[in-house]
């Protein structure tokens, strides 16, 4: 009986390491959990990514402005004190653009709450309402050179910043971003966490497998290595069916807030570059997984001799 | 124990103990010469698979010196155990064939482990298929292989990367006679070629087979040295014929 020939030379050993194992396929939901993981989380970076806008949008619109009320209830003397504090506005070097809010446009803001009465002014005596764009942000200092400026002509005239009557709202946009934010890196946690559980399970029920290819030889990194193709085409998969339903519930949710016809909802757009971000999400989870999956396996392989 | 005592594996003062149970191997010192054929011989729980769990580096010795190929193992980093092993080929007494793997890919393993090429895996692994007579079970998986068939897929896999130490635990348990002598005389082919072969067994008849071996014998644990060779061992020329 002779030996085969390849056997009288040494092996050629070294080179590109090939296949090893097939798909040592970790535990059978694992891609849906990374699917619904990653839906959630690309809902959640889109929410913070739209309210981050939305603040940017509307600190953008109002930085500046400035709203002056000519609180008198005498339509003529009302009317007065407007038409002087507009004249001494106009003349202002630091103030940039200044109109009067017309009675009609007034009329049509109150009239869900006040009816047709809020058309007549002798009924329900209105403010008179200015709205003025200054050069530069808005500080107490400069509120106050305002409202100097106006004490005397028009003593009934208040003056108040549009920020600050905005400003509950900005603490609840920051809050919500902070939310999303927290959302994320819990939605991360909760997948590596997974992930984790997963390749633990698979190591478990494949330890026969491992222990071979360890007593032949194999490396560390090329047991690892199975595990992370495994799970890199689990989240790869899991990934981009999330990216879908993500995508679907950001249109649903997009088309619902656009039919609200609001201003300051409509700041809240996504731009190209968020989109950029959002489709991003599968791909950084599949780094996610594939990282927690070797650090897991190696972790693992380093108990055993 | 000098480093130019010739060995290829040496163990100079080895035991091995699991948990905090006594000692399986004790005082156990010889040295393998390349191109020897050895056989272990000793009743069942002498310590023989405990040895050979030391010589293809699945365990630790709880005390004592272990030098393979020229290095001390004891003091090698972890990192570096698997070039040790690729250099030993092992064949275990369960076949722990890997079994959603094909005899092919199983046969394959090590060659792919190592890094070989996928082109240039293909021909040494269906010449071993056939030389072990598995050429026509190529494809199939080892839970549809007899035990004889599963035995000689397992030795196809533990020389098919041509090691320089070859360890097999009871190789030709589940063979037939015929086949058992074809499998030892494949052993002796490698010996010839320079593989250091360590075979363990308690057939008494497989001893004779191979006139040039020599004998390990454990007893409790403990090493006896029936032929002398361990004591003193051969002129490696002459082991080398």
């Amino acid at each position: 009986m002779s030996l085969p020939g390849f056997l009288r030379g040494r092996v050629r050993l070294g080179g590109e390491s090939a296949r090893i194992l097939p798909q040592a396929r970790l535990s059978g939901p694992m891609p849906w959990v990374i699917a619904i993981m990653i839906a959630l989380t690309v809902i959640a970076v889109a929410m913070g990514l739209a309210l981050s806008n939305l603040a940017r949008n509307a600190q953008a619109e109002i930085a500046g402005g400035v709203t002056v009320q000519v609180v008198e209830a005498a339509p003529a003397e009302r009317e007065r004190q407007a038409e002087t504090a507009l004249s001494i506005l106009n003349n202002r070097e630091d103030v940039v653009q200044v109109r009067r809010v017309p009675d009609e446009e007034l009329a049509a803001l109150l009239e869900p709450w006040l009816g047709n009465a809020a058309a007549d002014a002798e009924a329900i005596p209105t403010p008179a309402l200015i709205d003025l764009r200054l050069r530069g942000a808005v500080t107490d200092g400069r509120l106050e050179d305002l409202r100097a400026a106006l004490a005397t002509a028009a003593p009934s005239a208040r003056v108040d910043a549009q920020a600050s009557w905005l400003a509950p709202v900005f603490s609840t946009i920051a809050s919500l971003q902070f939310l999303a934010l927290g959302l994320v890196v819990l939605l991360a946690a909760t997948s590596a966490a997974a992930v984790w559980l997963a390749a633990r399970s698979a190591l478990g029920s494949n330890q026969d497998t491992i222990e071979v290819i360890h007593h032949l030889g194999g490396t560390d990194g090329q047991i690892a290595g199975i595990f992370q193709r495994s799970i890199a085409s689990d989240a790869l998969f899991g990934g981009l069916a999330g990216l879908m339903i993500g995508f679907a519930a950001i249109l649903l949710l997009g088309r619902q807030f656009a039919a609200l016809g609001s201003g300051l909802v409509a700041g809240g757009g996504l731009n190209p570059l968020d989109w950029v971000i959002i489709a991003a999400i599968p791909f950084a989870g599949m780094l996610l997984a594939v990282v927690t999956a070797r650090l897991t396996v190696l972790a693992a392989l380093r108990r055993i001799l | 124990m000098s480093e130019d005592s010739g060995g290829i594996v040496q163990f100079d003062n080895v035991g091995l103990r699991y948990g905090t149970d006594k000692e399986v191997l004790s005082d156990i010192t010889f040295t393998l010469y390349p191109g020897s054929f050895y056989f272990l011989t000793g009743a069942s729980g002498a310590g023989k698979t405990s040895m050979l769990k030391l010589l293809y580096l699945a365990q630790r010795p709880s005390r004592g010196m272990i030098r393979m190929f020229g290095q001390d193992l004891i003091t090698q980093p972890r990192s570096h155990l698997p070039d040790f092993r690729r250099r030993i080929g092992t064949v275990f007494q369960d076949f722990r064939l890997i079994p959603h793997l094909s005899a092919f890919d199983n046969v394959a393993l090590p060659l792919r482990i190592s890094g070989m090429h996928e082109d240039e895996v293909r021909k040494p692994v269906d010449d071993m298929l056939r030389w072990v007579g598995l050429d026509h079970r190529s494809g199939a998986r080892p839970e549809t292989l007899s035990g004889g068939e599963q035995q000689r897929c397992a030795i196809a896999r533990a020389v098919i990367a041509r090691p320089e130490v070859l360890v097999a635990d009871e190789p030709t348990g589940n063979v037939d006679p015929d086949m058992a002598l074809k499998l030892m005389r494949l052993f002796e082919s490698l010996n010839r070629l320079g593989t250091t072969v360590v075979v363990a067994t308690h057939d008494v008849h497989l001893l004779r087979k191979v006139p040039d071996s020599l004998i390990m014998r454990l007893d409790k644990g403990r090493l006896s040295d029936p032929t002398g060779a361990l004591r003193y061992p051969p002129r490696r020329e002459a082991v080398r014929k």
